[in-house]
């Protein structure tokens, strides 16, 4: 029995990886998470300059999940190569980042392919950031002119991280795929507010921001499935993974691996090792030899 | 979780520092902290400087949003998350030496209540000590230094924990305060044997351990701290040295 799968022609040991946005924006904090069972690990999404990101408030936890407005903080593009230097010692690291038109999505992946990413993930789907992610990912002709151009630039693997808040997920999938998008992540989190009635304001200093964790599992498991039935290509699920059970929902669905952001915060890095072992004893108890057989079954 | 709370009463401690009471129902550790936020300011972690069912924040007013607290009135709604993080590790049996800061006396007060150690509090000049009748009180020994020994005495309070630890014997050095004065002390300690914990401070924006923005070498100060032991300090490469900024760029201390 092996956990080991693949996205396309990347390998890896284990089906689980960090997703962007948590413990992914230092190179000792990478190098942890993949020590602690994260089969690789998705940066933060970097862009051209540095940026601050907004004030606090920008998270805040509800009953079964988080909402957060970051703001995309990070050093830029430039800097992220002494970070990159010391992740990508430690393991597979997948480069996140964001642009606001497809040459700068180009320029950036680029220079993740420089620093030794094994493959760029485009943030098409940050449901907080005027100008960027969401904003470029809800048009398949806007997303398929991203994909072509970062294609034309990278040699390494092209994943396209999609937006649930949209009409129709699928048709998105299918702009990536036309594109020539070596696979798709899905999905970001969804555009959502907190509201403090004692303040008579939203909390967090954006306004809005997008909920993450086990309140958007069942929609992170459909779009999954959704996708499964209309693109060819690779998918990575993602939303409020806490335990095996739940990354088995994602790859019945049909994931070929998956990634896990909130859970960080309860079950600290060692919630990889658990799910690890958590998808072990199921795949025994199921006379399940690896991940691939059991991709997508739920679709059969 | 988030909670609000009513505040119940507000101390003035010195020229620019206030305590902020109020009733919380959340359980909470010494050494713990809480995001705190009103409409008007940026949310910031702040140290529980009582733990009991009513806690307390120690605030100094040193920018924008510390001014908001301090115009908060008795009455006022305060919104906190938390209380996070690991807090100090307390045993029986061990003879500990407090050391706090300047507002680093706010974090280790819960401290001093609940083992009544001996107690140095360290400040710039008089008008500066902060919490020391609260600290008076359940200390065994307590002792003031000062910058300018404008009271008590004249020097750092690095200098004065050298010269208590001639005079006495402690198993482990506890210490919250600016971050130079936590690595003279935790090279201090590393002369003179001593075990320690120490609680440090990053830019923090989700302080519940997900957003990895509050990073020393590979520690989450928000989860896996604030408070870190003489091994954890010794792993690592940023404490007294670099921090990061808001945009994750690490900046070297000046």
């Amino acid at each position: 029995m092996t956990l080991e799968t693949s996205v396309g022609r990347i390998e890896l040991e284990r089906p689980g990886m960090v997703a962007s946005g948590i413990m992914g924006e230092t190179g000792p904090s990478m190098a942890r998470m993949i020590a602690s069972g994260a089969g690789a690990v998705v940066t933060k999404s970097i862009g051209a300059e540095p940026k601050a990101g907004y004030p606090n408030p920008c998270f805040t936890e509800i009953k079964s999940g988080y909402v957060n407005a970051m703001g995309l903080p990070n050093p830029g593009i430039e800097l992220f190569a002494d970070e990159m230097r010391i992740a990508v010692a430690a393991g597979p690291v997948i480069g996140s980042v964001y642009g606001a038109d497809a040459d700068e999505f180009a320029m950036l992946a680029g220079r993740m392919e420089d620093y030794g990413a094994a493959a760029v993930e485009l943030n098409l789907s940050c449901p907080h950031a005027k100008g960027y992610g969401m904003e470029l990912g809800t048009d398949p002709e806007g997303v398929k002119q991203i994909v072509v151009a970062v294609k034309g630039a990278v040699d390494i693997p092209v994943w396209a991280k999609l937006t649930p808040n949209t009409r129709s997920i699928a048709d998105i999938g299918l702009a990536v795929q036309e594109a020539g998008g070596d696979a798709v992540v899905a999905i970001n989190t969804l555009k959502a507010m907190v509201i403090s009635p004692e303040m008579r304001k939203p909390v967090l200093s954006n306004k809005f921001g997008g909920l993450s964790g086990p309140a958007v599992r069942a929609v992170g498991v459909r779009a999954v499935y959704d996708l499964y039935t209309t693109v060819d290509i690779p998918i990575v699920g993602v939303g409020g993974v806490t335990d095996a059970h739940d990354a088995l929902q994602y790859i019945m669905a049909g994931a070929a691996a998956f990634q896990v952001g909130s859970a960080v915060a309860k079950g600290g890095p060692d919630v990889f090792d658990e799910i690890n072992k958590g998808l072990e004893r199921f795949m025994m108890d199921y006379g399940y030899k690896s991940i691939s057989e059991m991709i997508g079954v739920a679709n059969e | 979780m988030s909670n609000y709370a009513r505040i119940t009463g507000i101390t003035v401690e010195a020229y620019d520092t206030k305590t902020i009471e109020f009733q919380w129902d959340e359980k909470a550790r010494p050494g713990q902290f809480a995001m705190a936020w009103v409409p008007g300011m940026e949310e910031i972690p702040m140290s529980l400087s009582k733990i009991g069912r009513i806690k307390s924040i120690t605030v100094k007013n040193i920018g924008e949003s510390t001014n908001r607290l301090h115009q908060l009135t008795i009455g006022d709604t305060l919104r906190l998350r938390g209380p996070y993080g690991s807090g100090y590790d307390l045993k029986k049996g061990v003879k500990y030496l407090v050391v706090g800061g300047g507002i680093g006396v706010a974090s280790v007060l819960p401290v001093i209540k609940e083992t009544g150690a001996d107690t140095i509090i360290g400040a710039r000049t008089d008008k500066d000590i902060i919490l020391y009748d609260q600290a008076h009180r359940y200390a065994s020994d307590i002792w003031i230094s000062t910058d300018d020994g404008s009271r008590g005495f004249h020097g750092n309070a690095v200098e004065l924990m050298r010269e208590k630890c001639d005079e006495n014997r402690y198993d482990c050095v506890i210490a919250c305060g600016p971050e130079a004065m936590l690595y003279h002390l935790y090279k201090a300690c590393e002369d003179l044997g001593l075990d320690c914990q120490m609680s440090l401070e990053r830019h923090m924006k989700c302080g519940a351990g997900l957003c990895g923005c509050c990073m020393i070498d590979d520690q989450r100060v928000c989860k896996d701290g604030p408070v870190f032991n003489k091994e954890q300090l010794s792993g690592m490469t940023e404490f007294g040295v670099s921090k990061r900024d808001t945009c994750g760029r690490l900046v070297k201390f000046g």
